[in-house]
């Protein structure tokens, strides 16, 4: 009888229910979330992992756009299978530049972790605009306007502005671009710099050369571009097996 | 106190209620449209026709968000209006607010998925919205909360009924989620595209937190708002446990919002956080199933109306779903049941489980009992609401029967080794395998949309012979008049 008699008084008091509501209701995202930004093993400690540079992170915002994520995972698990079928499991630090993440949550078709550099420009430019050309079972749908369609670079500058941000380290001052050459070395401080986004975009295009025509700058350079770097950055060799198990 | 109980229904503000659940239906049929459309596309993909805006990957967020946001969000305004103004015997406290969440919501919806097929998106799942209507919402969201506890506060009865908490923390822990998972900083004033406020580890992290409760909050705990009221109305008896629901609603509130991160199993984030989230998942079964049961077992004494009412019949399997769902969910957050189900079909069958059978099926019950009161009529056809719950729940059980044969079967392929441990199939081969279950899951699609249409048909003949009885009733009045005049 007691417990009803307390519990009345949260019926007929609405103030209390939306107070206790609440109360209730933050508990669980606040032990969960908070955490992750303060534990340091949360991000494990490895070389190579950069920001995007402006033809990549372009590239990014189409992958975003064409919601690529519903179908593609980017998000290797620590399974044997996937060991065989996309290499290493995917790291927490090869994603912390990933505004947003896109690790995805079904695999309607392959995970692309780790694609960069397993196919050539050409079979990546051919497979997207027309995917059953070179995988006859497939069920992707042809992008062919990617190679159509002029890709826009007058607003990469605002793009970068914004990332910086929300903390990823491309440099605007003098000091901020002494520190990223001493963080990623100086070849890619330079293209981490904001005030020249534009040229190192079309640079980064025209010596690639991403969809194999030097005479356009085209979304699909940006595109697969970005699908060229995907995993590429850490260097596995490097570390003893067992090293990241210890962040997990 | 007589004067509490007499409260006329003339009073109340059915008018939002109205256009609220008209609104549910245009956006179910136009989202179920959709989904139906994308399962072909996975099915035969020359159906993406090279053309940009209707290419899967910017017809699914239409589809989800049609379908969650505008078919599941207006029909919870809609009740949610209905039930806090009939329970709490008094009308909403402002019908200017009210009319403003009327077209702030419908303004967002729409925006929205225009948004999306020209490629605005901000690649979060089931919160794709752009940033401006990310803002809307929220504006929005926060009117519908003010007319929502003041209406509470007028109340002529010192109790607030169970369905009110229901809604009540629905609407609560809704605007958390909205606005912490959409932090962002925008490009420039001007432009659309905005670059989420966290990264990696910690985004996926919100965007789970988030992307679960807005299965377990708008599409649970709303929704059993609505259980709350409508089933112990059209069973026309008391709700089975009261104590069952005091400690069903606050154990589903405390541990929904831990479970989130079962959506990461085996991914980069800490296995701390992934474990705690399936612990939590396991015990959530408890409150999940004291719903159902206090649900179900409100009928008891009175089952006979199973047989002779077609609404009890979607209410009573809309509870059976739920409680399979519930099941489902927990298993499959289970550490070694997620690695198989994760990434595949699986997930999207449970999902359809818990929204086609449980959400929709719901919905469907609920305004078959609330419609003809609203136009104060009775139902134009009972004989299509049967028509109706059956092509749904053959839709379901092909809908969800294809997913588990497709996803475990991926599942399976994909883990499997031959004898000198190499793969025994590539990826392709696994997705040649899913084509018969993919036509499978779009013939469910399809009864499931034809079984909305006629839901359309039977709530518009509802409606227009409501419309043709009240110029009756007027004319005759009117005669009446003229003669007493005379």
């Amino acid at each position: 009888m007691k417990f009803r008699f307390a519990h009345e008084s949260i019926e007929i008091n609405a103030g209390l229910l939306i107070g206790l509501t609440l109360l209730v209701i933050s508990i669980g995202g606040l032990v969960e979330i908070v955490p992750l930004f303060y534990i340091d093993e949360t991000i494990e400690e490895v070389e190579g992992v950069r920001p995007y540079t402006p033809l990549e992170q372009a590239g990014r915002d189409i992958y975003v756009r064409e919601g690529c994520y519903t179908c593609h995972s980017q998000m290797i698990r620590p399974f044997r299978d996937e060991l065989l079928r996309y290499g290493h499991y995917s790291l927490a630090a090869e994603s912390q530049y990933d505004h947003p993440f896109q690790w995805g949550s079904k695999r309607t078709g392959p995970d692309l972790a780790r694609v960069g550099e397993k196919y050539s420009n050409e079979w990546h430019v051919q497979h997207l605009e027309a995917p059953r050309s070179v995988v006859p079972e497939s069920i992707m749908p042809n992008y062919p306007w990617l190679s159509e369609t002029a890709l826009n670079t007058s607003d990469i500058e605002g793009k970068l502005r914004a990332l910086k941000m929300v903390g990823v380290p491309y440099s605007d001052t003098d000091e901020e671009y002494q520190a990223n050459v001493e963080r990623f070395g100086e070849e890619a401080a330079k293209m981490l710099d904001i005030h020249s986004a534009e040229k190192n975009l079309i640079a980064q295009a025209q010596a690639g050369n991403y969809d194999g025509d030097r005479s356009n700058l085209t979304e699909m350079d940006a595109m697969v571009a970005y699908l060229q770097l995907l995993g590429t950055l850490v260097d596995f060799s490097k570390y003893d097996e067992g090293y990241f198990a210890e962040f997990r | 106190m007589a004067h509490e109980a007499v409260a006329a229904d003339s009073q109340y503000n059915y008018d939002i209620i109205k256009r609220f659940a008209v609104m549910a239906l245009v956006w179910g049929i136009l989202g179920m449209f959709a989904g139906t459309y994308i399962a072909a596309e996975l099915a035969f993909p020359f159906l993406n026709f090279d053309t940009p805006a209707i290419t899967f990957g910017r017809l699914r967020p239409v589809h989800t968000t049609l379908v969650i946001f505008g078919f599941g969000g207006s029909a919870l305004f809609a009740t949610s209006y209905y039930v806090v103004q009939r329970t709490c015997q008094t009308p909403l406290s402002s019908n200017m607010l009210a009319g403003f969440t009327f077209w702030g919501w419908q303004a967002s919806v729409l925006l929205g998925v225009l948004g999306y097929v020209n490629g605005y998106t901000q690649g979060r799942e089931y919160a794709e919205f752009v940033w401006p209507i990310d803002l809307l919402i929220t504006v929005t969201w926060v009117a519908y909360f003010y007319v929502y506890v003041t209406t509470l506060m007028r109340r002529s009865q010192p109790h607030i009924y169970v369905a009110n908490w229901f809604y009540m923390s629905f609407i609560l822990a809704t605007a958390i989620l909205h606005i912490v998972n959409n932090l962002a900083v925008p490009v420039s004033m001007f432009s659309l595209q905005s670059y989420s406020a966290f990264s990696g580890v910690q985004d996926a992290m919100t965007q789970w937190w988030y992307g679960h409760n807005a299965v377990g909050f708008f599409l649970t705990a709303a929704f059993l708002g609505m259980m709350y009221y409508f089933v112990p109305k059209q069973a026309g008896r008391p709700v089975y446990s009261y104590r069952l629901s005091i400690v069903h609603f606050w154990a589903l509130a405390f541990l929904y919002m831990w479970v989130g991160a079962h959506h990461l199993h085996w991914t980069a984030l800490p296995d701390w956080t992934s474990s705690l989230a399936a612990t939590f998942s396991i015990l959530l079964l408890m409150p999940s199933w004291g719903g159902m049961i206090n649900g179900i077992m409100t009928l008891s004494g009175a089952w006979d109306k199973l047989r002779t009412d077609p609404i009890m019949l979607f209410l009573i399997t809309s509870l059976a779903f739920y409680g399979m769902s519930t099941f489902e969910g927990p298993m499959m957050s289970l550490k070694s049941v997620n690695a198989l189900s994760h990434y595949t079909d699986w997930t999207i069958g449970h999902v359809h489980s818990g929204t086609l059978g449980w959400v929709a099926m719901i919905s469907f019950g609920s305004f078959y009992h609330m419609i003809p009161r609203l136009w104060d009529t009775r139902l134009w056809s009972k004989k299509l609401v049967y028509t109706h719950f059956w092509l749904a729940t053959i839709g379901i059980v092909l809908y969800i029967t294809a997913m588990w044969i497709s996803g475990i079967g991926q599942g399976l392929m994909l883990r499997a080794f031959d004898d000198y441990g190499n793969l025994a199939y590539t990826f392709i081969e696994s997705v040649s395998f899913m084509h018969v279950p993919l036509v499978t899951r779009m013939l469910g699609g399809i009864f499931f949309v034809a079984g909305i249409l006629i839901m359309a048909f039977n709530v518009f003949m509802t409606i227009r012979t409501a419309k043709r009885e009240q110029v009756e009733i007027e004319a005759k009045i009117a005669a009446k008049m003229a003669k007493v005049g005379a």
